[in-house]
């Protein structure tokens, strides 16, 4: 089963997602607007279906393709702790170590941090 | 902004990151490697981290459990294969939420002038794919403005 991830990591896929964030659209308008084929649309619209990110609404004689952000909350998870992973942990490090050695200075004490 | 620098080049299945600190060598990798000192600086600042596990040395296993203001809990684990006090330290890394998706991660500590120190880290991800969803962004619009994008798109929900 294809996870979140992968299916987020294609720049198409997301072209699209971006198209749905405006509004539902149909089949043709997302082809007019992302420009890729009407198959290829499709292949990409039922992975995102199947992953619960684009939802069909039938009106009339027309499919409207809707966004449904939902699954998304577990890429936020993720994000959350692991996007800035890198980042938070040496920024935060950064301004502890400056703490560490301010006291270090106020107590003027022998090997303060063992 | 942030002060931390990341390098995440297309198709590569690397991120990069250097960051200068201000404070002796010896004391930055005392503070990384000492289970005391994570809580202390390991991960976002609105999560509280807690260290379940950590055998720094080669072989050893770390674990680390973080919990959000709900009580949600995000837990992180791995393995680590080289210390080189206090140079160096490889370890394996995987968030238990994702399970499956194993970054390799190198941080190398040097030593420079005037009592700095300059660590480089490195993640290591499995497939291109992996970091790309991580970092959600297929780079070629730089890493910052994809994940503005995204983070846009995330407020959507």
């Amino acid at each position: 089963m294809v996870t979140i991830f992968e299916v987020l990591a294609d720049p198409t896929r997301r072209r699209i997602l971006d198209a749905l964030r405006e509004r539902p659209r149909s089949v043709g308008e997302l082809v007019d607007q992302v420009r890729i084929s009407q198959p290829l649309m499709s292949k990409h619209l039922r992975v995102l279906r199947e992953v619960g990110l684009v939802h069909v609404r039938r009106d009339a004689q027309r499919r409207w393709y809707e966004l449904h952000p939902d699954p998304l909350a577990e890429v936020d998870t993720w994000l959350a702790s692991y996007r800035h992973l890198w980042e938070a942990r040496l920024d935060r490090l950064n301004d502890y170590l400056k703490e560490l050695q301010d006291e270090e200075e106020k107590h003027d004490q022998d090997e303060p941090y063992r | 902004m942030t002060r931390t620098s990341l390098i995440a080049e297309p198709g590569k299945q690397e991120v990069r990151v250097t960051h200068v600190f201000d404070a002796p060598r010896d004391l930055v990798f005392k503070v990384w490697t000492d289970p005391k000192h994570i809580p202390q600086w390991w991960g976002p600042k609105r999560l509280k981290t807690r260290v379940e596990k950590m055998d720094v040395k080669a072989g050893g296993l770390w674990r680390f459990v973080q919990r959000d203001q709900d009580g949600t809990e995000f837990a992180f684990h791995g393995v680590y294969h080289d210390i080189v006090s206090p140079e160096r330290i490889v370890n394996t890394f995987e968030f238990e939420g994702v399970p499956g998706h194993v970054l390799l991660e190198t941080s190398i500590f040097e030593a420079l002038p005037g009592g700095k120190t300059r660590v480089t880290g490195s993640s290591i991800f499995q497939s291109v794919e992996d970091r790309d969803g991580m970092l959600s962004t297929g780079m070629e619009e730089g890493v910052q403005e994809s994940e503005e994008r995204f983070a846009e798109l995330l407020t959507t929900l």
